[in-house]
């Protein structure tokens, strides 16, 4: 029998939506559930994923990485995902599914740009309108992705409400979904957001861990002892945990420490929802959130943009509450330094986000925490971040 | 006063209900106290008070920019319904705000610090009715009105749900879209009024700005409109706040009064 998409996960998840989005989101779960096992669809969405995103991606073994840290190291090389992160394979699984579903339109919301951009890529290769919103302030920290998903042809639309950020794009994609609900898909960038999204993005993701089972079985012959992924909604993380979720592997969810895991009742130092953030209910869904004691939703921070954001998805909130994921944070300067180290001992410029992935290896490795054999995903490349890395060295 | 029993009084008189919204702190508590004085002179029937959110994606620019104001003219729960209690209205008020400052508080203290202060009925707009068991029955206990919203794209089941569970009023979204006032008022808006069958009174918000478009409601079926983005510009305007305000209410007012 087919097993019914659950819409929460423990407490968590859920639907807190407008009156007006209810009746697609029901659609969406239908047509979801219809074509997530649909041999036409997933024909097509292997193609694209072989084709034009260039999976699979390697499965690395950093050596002297490993040298350095004391532990064996491999890398999984979302970096290498055409686009330069892992955004492009829940993009294409979304934008597809818009298509088969008959939508005209896709917007979405971006922070960093990268899921713009993935979602600018997919908007041309099948043809489908794109629209992004994005906060006038990671417009101008972000200018080179705004001109990137200019280039191919989709609109960005700048957001100047709240803080500016990733938080008021979503909130400025949601009105507009709720506008135009009819025609339009919303293409949610995370593991966040109300049922199904959570579930979908997931799913689309887990691609990256699906390859990891066989390719670490080719290279050693067993699974690894630990995985670690950055996490800011959680996308890339759940991607790679997912599959192995009933296995004997510890994962790590590595959030954003900021600049130290401070809050006043408007602002956090961090953007680290899993480690400091109390169950609340934010873009449609009940998961952990950083929040005053009013329930009012804080402004987050990062060096990472990809990572700066006040929520995160429910499945991971869940996740820690019953101890099968352990989130952690690394700090902007000891990510900074592992971008650094990624660099010189590997040749390999990783985005900010998934330095915060390697920096906690680098400070635990010795510590035995993460056994002999460690995974790292590496979601994203670091040439969006040069401007940032720069203005740090002066 | 119970929303109910407001509506059967104007029932009687065979009048349409003004329902008024502002944004509570806009921008003061203590402006907001003489705001709603305003209002009632002007002849609202029930006070919708906003209680202002930090990611509030129901709402338009206009509304949006008064919570915002709220916010930072430092406005709380707390404050809020320390206010609402010193009010004294002798009509219906009702809260409007996001789930998660009443999960915040806990879903049995806000229904009961609604229901200490004087009120009568919440206003969610993101909660479904299949996310609202649990606040219903802090609803319940307290005597509060869990007032639900019908959209445009609602049909079927989950029409006959929100009917069947919705208290106090049914909130009729004119369109699709975020709150905002606008010159024109969807035609489909009369067709969602025919729609929606049930005893319970029924009142059209989203869009409606004057009284020209109050009146079409009721002429269309409507039991009462629900005016915020209008008195919200008039506010955010600064200039003769209170007598506009007064002057549009009294507007809104005639056109609902058949
Ligand atoms: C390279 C990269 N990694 C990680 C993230 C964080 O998102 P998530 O936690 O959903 O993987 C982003 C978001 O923009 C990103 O660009």
């Amino acid at each position: 029998m087919k097993q019914e998409l659950r819409s929460k996960f423990g407490k968590y998840g859920g639907q807190f939506v407008p009156e007006v989005l209810m009746p697609a989101l029901e659609e969406l779960t239908e047509q979801y559930d219809k074509y997530k096992d649909d041999p036409v669809f997933n024909e097509e969405l292997n193609y694209y994923l072989r084709d034009f995103a260039g999976r699979p991606s390697p499965l690395y073994h950093a050596k002297r990485l490993s040298e350095e840290y004391g532990v064996k190291i491999y890398l999984k090389r979302e970096d290498l995902v055409h686009g330069g992160a892992h955004k492009l394979n829940n993009t294409l699984g979304q934008t597809l599914l818009a298509r088969y579903m008959g939508k005209k339109r896709i917007i979405a919301e971006t922070g960093a740009g990268q899921h713009g951009t993935a979602c600018a890529m997919s908007g041309a290769a099948f043809g489908i309108r794109t629209e992004v919103y994005m906060g006038a302030r990671d417009m101008v920290r972000q200018r080179m992705n705004v001109y990137r998903m200019e280039l191919m042809g989709s609109k960005v639309i700048p957001v100047k409400s709240g803080s500016q950020t990733l938080k008021d794009a979503i909130n400025e994609a949601m009105r507009d979904w709720v506008a135009n609900v009819e025609t339009t898909h919303y293409l949610i960038g995370s593991v966040v957001g109300p049922h199904p999204f959570p579930t979908i993005v997931r799913d689309f993701q887990s691609v990256i861990g699906k390859e990891v089972r066989m390719q670490i079985m080719e290279k050693e012959g067993r699974f690894p002892d630990s995985i670690v992924a950055c996490t800011g909604g959680g996308s890339n993380a759940m991607g790679i945990f997912h599959p192995f979720i009933d296995d004997d592997v510890d994962l790590f969810a590595v959030e954003a420490g900021g600049s130290g895991m401070k809050a006043t009742d408007k602002e956090a130092l961090h953007s680290a929802t899993l480690c400091a953030g109390e169950d609340g209910v934010l873009h449609g869904m009940r998961t952990k959130v950083l929040q005053n004691k009013y329930g009012q939703i804080l402004e987050s921070s990062s060096i990472a943009a990809g990572l700066d954001y006040a929520g995160v998805g429910p499945e991971l909130a869940y996740l820690a509450d019953i101890g099968r994921i352990k989130p952690r944070n690394s700090m902007d300067s000891e990510a900074l330094d592992a971008f650094h180290d990624l660099c010189r001992f590997e040749g390999i410029i990783p985005a900010l986000e998934s330095s915060h992935a390697v920096a906690y290896v680098k400070k635990t490795a010795n510590t035995g925490e993460l056994g002999d054999l460690v995974v790292i995903n590496i979601s994203g490349r670091g040439d969006k971040d040069l401007e940032t890395v720069m203005g740090m060295r002066k | 006063m119970r929303i109910a029993e407001k509506f059967k009084q104007l029932r009687a008189k065979k009048e349409g209900a003004l329902i008024a919204y502002i944004c509570a702190g806009d921008p003061t508590p203590e402006a907001t106290k003489e705001y709603v004085t305003a209002l009632v002179r002007g002849g609202a029937d029930i006070i919708e008070l906003g209680l202002p959110f930090s990611d509030p994606v129901a709402d338009g620019p206009t509304i949006q920019a008064g919570i915002q104001r709220a916010l930072d003219g430092g406005m709380t729960p707390d404050i809020y319904f320390k206010m609402v209690g010193s009010l004294r209205l002798h009509i219906p008020l009702v809260v409007m705000t996001y789930y998660n400052l009443i999960f915040k508080r806990g879903l049995e203290k806000f229904a009961k610090d609604c229901a200490a202060s004087g009120m009568s009925g919440i206003i969610v707009p993101d909660l479904p009715p299949e996310e609202s068991d649990e606040l219903q029955q802090a609803c319940k206990k307290n005597d509060i009105d869990l007032i639900y919203l019908v959209a445009p794209t609602t049909t079927g089941s989950r029409m006959n749900r929100i009917l069947v569970e919705g208290k106090g009023f049914i909130y009729l979204v004119a369109r699709l879209g975020v709150t905002g006032a606008r010159s024109d008022v969807a035609v489909s808006t009369r067709e969602l009024i025919q729609r929606v069958k049930t005893d319970t009174p029924k009142a059209v918000g989203f869009g409606i700005s004057n009284g020209k478009q109050a009146a079409r409601m009721i002429e269309d079926g409507a039991d009462g409109v629900i005016v915020g983005s209008a008195f919200v510009d008039i506010i955010a305007s600064g200039k003769d706040v209170m007598e506009r305000l007064e002057a549009l209410a009294r507007e809104l007012k005639e056109g609902v009064r058949r």
